[in-house]
């Protein structure tokens, strides 16, 4: 073998070590699909890494992190900056389409009390049903306009739709059909996939490092991270979406972003919501 | 349409607190939008707050108060059920009102 | 002898609605008679001047035509580092007596008076708001207390947001 060559695999080994080494080994599958090992692995993960925040408490992100942080959010929670969206979102539910139709008849129990039942894998649509997916389904279904995906009214629903199912905990199954289990690892090979010029995985920030900073922001764990969606964002000075902080969050590192509700971003969200079953929903939420 | 004021008032004792959010863009005029355009001033000037028709807080606001301005202040006198009223004008003349009752 | 602006009672409602409708759109219709008579009834007219001023001397002493002296009985609540610059919570109380008015300035702002709250009798000595501040500054309150100001200052830092939470 040439010098050469052997420096070649010698390179590719080094650079296949750091990258297992860099990302826990908790984070990476056995060879057969286990999503129980992993859900079970992952909240063992966070929890020994924060002894002392309360299992539920890691639905709020950086405040629980952050003494700081965790005052300044009390304060606003007092009258948060989400109940416009809040009002906007409960009249858009019961608001008749032009076939008489709402938007709360497209869902079980009009659409009260349910977000925690997603994301979900539709058997027969053979993908992954995300909340926001589901509303914008319902209509075009009616012949209505759909809702941009990243805030405003999409925001206003998801925020309501959240706020009604406050405290349920995400009980995310996954269906015995090997389309559902391939979403399930999609999603997760998303999660723990480099990308950017900055070359960050989700987990890069959200495994390795929560609770510290990245630049100014200190940064949430990926533990409950979707349970305060949708959230109003100081940043944004408004609401933003799951669609709107994934998109987000891939530009941040420098990468292309997918659009909203692509399939990566939806399997992404399945694998989420699924590590973090058993944490209740606290939307909307307010982040920095 | 739906008011812009969201009030929420609570007497306890002989205290009455009152917090107050308002929906309102309160643009500095020092934010340039996404053309490259400075967003002119459009912020709340003054905010009052009435009980029994009579004036307990006034509030002189410059742009540098948040977006979706929030309040929160307590006044004496207050029993549940009376009448809170709080009204906004802002720079460019516009105004809102809206009147709640102690809880 | 300086008066301050609070206590002009010779303010007529008519320049009272004269200084609304200098700040009004030409044109405009919308002021309501009801709202017009809240602020009438007000007496008092926006410090317009005050909260054009960069420096924190001169927006007090366009506010209320003297100077404060630090004083530990007015406390000023504010974090050390804010979250967001856009959305700093920041709360001012006093246990001084008589307090008449409370003032917050924001020292890097471009102009230094955020807020200015009118304490009528009956009104506790105690606000909360939500503030905008540009970078890392110093915050100050001002309490107008039996005729005299007193103010108390804390540095709040203002991080530039990095990749958010």
């Amino acid at each position: 073998m040439t010098m050469r060559k052997l420096s070649g695999v010698v390179l590719a080994g080094l650079t296949m070590a750091v990258t297992l080494l860099a990302v826990p080994v908790v984070a990476i599958a056995a060879d057969t699909p286990n999503p129980p090992a992993d859900l079970k692995a992952f909240q063992k993960y966070f929890k020994d890494k924060f002894p002392k925040v309360k299992f539920e408490d890691f639905v709020n992100g950086p405040y629980s992190m952050d003494e700081g942080l965790y005052k300044q959010w009390k304060e606003k929670e007092e009258f948060p900056p989400y109940e416009f969206a809040l009002d906007l979102g409960k009249e858009l539910m019961a608001k008749p389409f032009k076939n008489g139709k709402t938007l709360a008849d497209c869902f079980p129990n009009k659409g009260i009390g349910v977000r925690q039942d997603y994301p979900y894998f539709d058997t027969k649509q053979g993908k992954v049903i995300t909340l926001e997916l589901a509303v914008n389904q319902c209509l075009e279904s009616n012949g209505e306009q759909p809702y941009s995906y990243v805030k405003d009214e999409m925001a206003a629903v998801t925020a309501y739709m959240a706020y009604t199912s406050r405290g349920k905990v995400f009980d995310v199954k996954i269906p015995d059909d090997p389309r559902a289990l391939a979403a399930y690892e999609n999603g997760k090979r998303y999660f723990y996939t480099r990308r950017g010029q900055l070359n960050f995985s989700c987990a890069t920030c959200h495994v390795q490092s929560p609770g510290e900073r990245i630049r100014a922001e200190v940064l949430a764990p990926a533990l409950g991270i979707l349970n305060a969606m949708p959230i109003y964002r100081s940043e944004w000075s408004g609401m933003g979406t799951t669609s709107r902080r994934f998109t987000t969050c891939n530009s941040q590192v420098r990468g292309v972003p997918l659009k909203p509700q692509d399939e990566e971003y939806r399997d992404l969200e399945y694998y989420l919501s699924y590590v973090s079953n058993g944490l209740p929903i606290s939307g909307p939420g307010a982040r920095p | 349409m739906a008011s812009t004021i969201r009030v929420r008032a609570t007497a306890s004792g002989d205290s009455t607190e009152v917090q107050a959010l308002i929906q309102h863009p309160m643009d500095s005029g020092f934010v340039k939008d996404a053309k490259g355009q400075l967003i002119p001033p459009h912020f709340i000037q003054q905010v009052v707050v009435e009980h029994d028709g009579k004036p307990v807080f006034i509030a002189d606001w410059g742009p540098a108060v948040s977006k979706d301005p929030y309040l929160k202040f307590a006044f004496k006198g207050g029993k549940k059920g009376d009448d809170l009223k709080v009204s906004w004008t802002d720079n460019k003349g516009a105004s809102d009102t809206l009147t709640a009752k102690i809880q | 002898m300086s008066s301050s602006i609070w206590n002009d009672a010779t303010v007529s409602r008519r320049a009272v609605l004269q200084g609304l409708g200098a700040v009004a759109v030409i044109g405009f219709t919308g002021i309501r008679f009801d709202i017009t008579e809240a602020f009438a009834a007000a007496n008092d007219k926006y410090p317009e001047d005050a909260f054009k001023q960069k420096s924190e001397a001169d927006a007090i002493k366009s506010l209320y035509g003297k100077t404060a002296e630090k004083s530990d009985k007015v406390k000023l609540d504010a974090p050390e580092i804010a979250e967001n610059g856009a959305v700093v919570p920041v709360a001012v109380s006093s246990s001084l007596p008589d307090v008449t008015s409370i003032a917050i300035l924001v020292t890097e702002n471009p102009n230094t008076l955020a807020a200015a709250y009118r304490i009528l009798p009956g009104t506790a000595p105690s606000v909360s708001n939500r503030l905008k501040m540009a970078k890392t500054s110093n915050v100050i309150a001002v309490v107008e207390a039996g005729g005299k100001l007193y103010s108390a200052t804390k540095e709040v830092k203002v991080t530039v947001g990095g990749c958010g939470g």
